[in-house]
């Protein structure tokens, strides 16, 4: 596995969770989010710093997904409040969170079956006059915007490899390549900040390298990257910085060298095996840290539905 | 066998008020189902609230008639906002079990023996559309080579232009960067959402939209007979607007009016066909048909072939093999 070295900010500033980050886009505080009995997040607190690749990793049910959802208003918190770009988000519906420059992926990749890839580029364009439904009815009042909008999406499918691709429904495409689409499209909100939720999970080894290369071009951009991932060897690769949940909590952050030698995270989620570079097998842990470790086995994600066909 | 009558039969329910207010029924559900995917059972509640809206403000409220159209449409609007108010944000289920019920409750409302003073009870209310038909420039006939009557081919030249503009509006906005947000929230919501579009006020636009046609449908069935009556507007009108809207292709600007000449065309020619062959004793003395028996052996028969088309085409008429496939996947 290749480590990128890691940018001077993140050699400075100290290994421990909630750390402050010297210039950071994303500031959570006291976010907590309950499902009756099971505290789901509890993230005390937590910055992402602008312009730098974050991975968030952890056990399944660890809350990643969850703090996802919560940040980017398609769940709403117990407590706790956040800033992005030092604007408070919190209470502000989903839609809104896109037109803030926040913009998401799923886990479940949400290509748009019956509409094809370009159609599908083009709805994540904000802005758009035609989308007001008066305004849909005359096409001289869209029709311009539309043409640009077109050719910015072309360019993006270009670099995604998808052009050829460009009048074919979404749901024809194969899994990785509708992955490379859900992320293509969110690039059309022209984001600040781009969450992806283990956009790596059933993708073929080739397609991964060039998930890779897309996701180190965004931050090359000048775009910020938070991304839940699963496969370590990912997250070693491309990340500048590693936040690490379990059971709703933040347990470690640090450069991603740092924490695979973490030993609360080899407990948590790597396993020791990993830590010593034999790959993903299970530690040997206390009694007490059983369950823990059946989450953490079961950390790659099932195979899914819509993916692999 | 009277085959010019079986024809002009046919072609007169194919091309007469019924198949006008059907196809404009399902071009309102064709917007909420097909291209919305909000699943409402309950269109035969759009068309009561605009029949009615009507009906009552010319007779008990003594509104003009040309205003009275305008009430009925309006309501039609307050009806979409009531129901997608508290539904819309819930999932897709819900709405069908809410507009589903709430037909129900209006068609129940207007029966009451409470209202009937206004609403006009089981008798319902006629006699609202003399404004309308006293502009009738047609008279004696009859028009051939249908033979509608004067009063019939008034309404008709009004009616069908009226599905023609539908079917313009739902072209334009199909095709416009609206419809590919109300397209894209049937596929996946929340993908929607995360790139920036408020889909519950897309949602509710619809709903209006499907709605607003819905009571046009219910105006022009009322007006077709210059009565309207709470049994009109039950289950049965939602489920033909359904199977209509079905036949003629799902999400197809179009397939609303093809669906609705066909469907409304072939359970009249199979009426007069059918009462035809028995009189003319076609029909063989083991086959257990009589003319008291007709108009359910043709809806048996209609329903049959709904059925077949479900299994050997299920995109309707006009609908695109393709895109079943895909949702098959």
């Amino acid at each position: 596995m290749t480590v990128d070295a890691s940018p001077s900010w993140a050699a400075a500033i100290p290994h421990e969770p909630g750390v402050a980050k010297p210039d950071p886009i994303l500031v959570v505080k006291g976010v907590n989010r309950r499902f009756g009995g099971l505290l789901a997040v509890d993230v005390d607190h937590l910055e992402v710093q602008r312009g730098a690749i974050t991975a968030l990793i952890g056990p399944n049910g660890a809350g990643k997904t969850t703090l996802f959802n919560l940040l980017t208003g398609f769940d709403q918190p117990d407590q706790g409040s956040w800033l992005f770009a030092d604007r408070d988000l919190s209470g502000v519906p989903a839609h809104r969170v896109a037109h803030h420059g926040m913009v998401r992926t799923f886990q479940l990749t949400k290509s748009l079956a019956l509409l094809t890839v370009m159609e599908n580029m083009k709805l994540g364009a904000t802005g758009q006059r035609g989308e007001r439904f008066w305004g849909a009815l005359l096409r001289p009042l869209w029709g311009r915007q539309e043409k640009e909008i077109e050719e910015r999406a072309g360019v993006l499918l270009e670099q995604f490899k998808l052009l050829h691709v460009r009048d074919e429904f979404a749901g024809a495409l194969s899994g990785g390549q509708r992955k490379l689409l859900e992320m293509a499209r969110a690039l059309m909100v022209q984001p600040d900040l781009v969450m992806l939720d283990e956009p790596m999970a059933g993708v073929n080894p080739a397609l991964k390298q060039s998930l890779l290369a897309h996701v180190k071009q965004l931050r090359a951009d000048g775009m910020t990257v938070l991304f839940v991932e699963h496969d370590m060897d990912v997250v070693y690769d491309i990340s500048d910085w590693v936040v690490v949940l379990a059971q709703g909590r933040i347990i470690a952050e640090g450069p991603p060298a740092a924490i695979g030698a973490n030993p609360k995270v080899i407990d948590a989620y790597l396993g020791t095996h990993f830590a010593e570079g034999g790959g993903e097998a299970l530690g040997e842990l206390g009694p007490e840290e059983n369950l823990e470790v059946d989450e953490a086995g079961l950390g790659q994600p099932a195979p899914e539905g819509p993916d692999g066909a | 066998m009277d085959w010019a009558l079986i024809l002009r039969s046919t072609g007169q329910a194919a091309f007469g008020p019924v198949a006008c207010y059907y196809a404009l029924a399902a071009a309102g559900l064709n917007i909420h189902i097909g291209y919305t995917g909000l699943l409402n059972f309950g269109q035969a509640a759009f068309g009561a609230v605009g029949a009615y809206g009507l009906a009552v403000a010319v007779l008990t409220y003594g509104v003009p008639f040309w205003a009275a159209l305008f009430i009925g449409l309006l309501g039609s609007i307050v009806l979409a906002l009531v129901l997608g108010l508290p539904t819309l944000r819930l999932r897709s289920d819900y709405l069908a079990i809410v507009t589903l019920a709430a037909a129900e409750i209006i068609r129940l409302v207007v029966r009451s023996v409470r209202y009937t003073g206004t609403l006009g009870g089981t008798d319902g209310l006629q006699a609202f559309g003399d404004d309308f038909f006293r502009l009738n420039p047609f008279d004696g006939g009859p028009y051939t080579p249908l033979q509608f009557r004067p009063d019939q081919v008034w309404l008709l030249v009004c009616a069908w232009p009226l599905v023609g503009l539908v079917l313009l509006v739902t072209f334009l906005l199909m095709r416009s960067p609206w419809g590919r947000v109300i397209k894209a929230i049937r596929e996946d919501e929340d993908a929607v959402r995360s790139l920036g579009k408020n889909t519950y006020w897309y949602k509710m636009q619809s709903l209006m939209l499907g709605g607003v046609f819905g009571a046009m449908a219910g105006i022009v069935f009322a007006m077709s007979k210059q009565s309207v009556n709470p049994d009109d507007y039950g289950t049965r009108f939602t489920f033909i607007t359904l199977a209509v809207m079905i036949l003629g292709g799902t999400a197809r600007v179009v397939g609303p009016v093809v669906g609705s000449v066909i469907y409304i065309g072939v359970l009249q020619f199979l009426d007069v066909f059918l009462r035809q062959a028995i009189d003319a004793g076609l029909v063989p003395g083991w086959v257990p048909i009589d003319v008291n028996k007709v108009a359910i052996i043709r809806l048996i028969f209609v329903g049959v072939t709904l059925v077949l088309l479900m299994i050997f085409r299920p995109q309707g008429i006009l609908g695109d093999r393709r895109e079943v496939a895909i949702r098959d996947r």
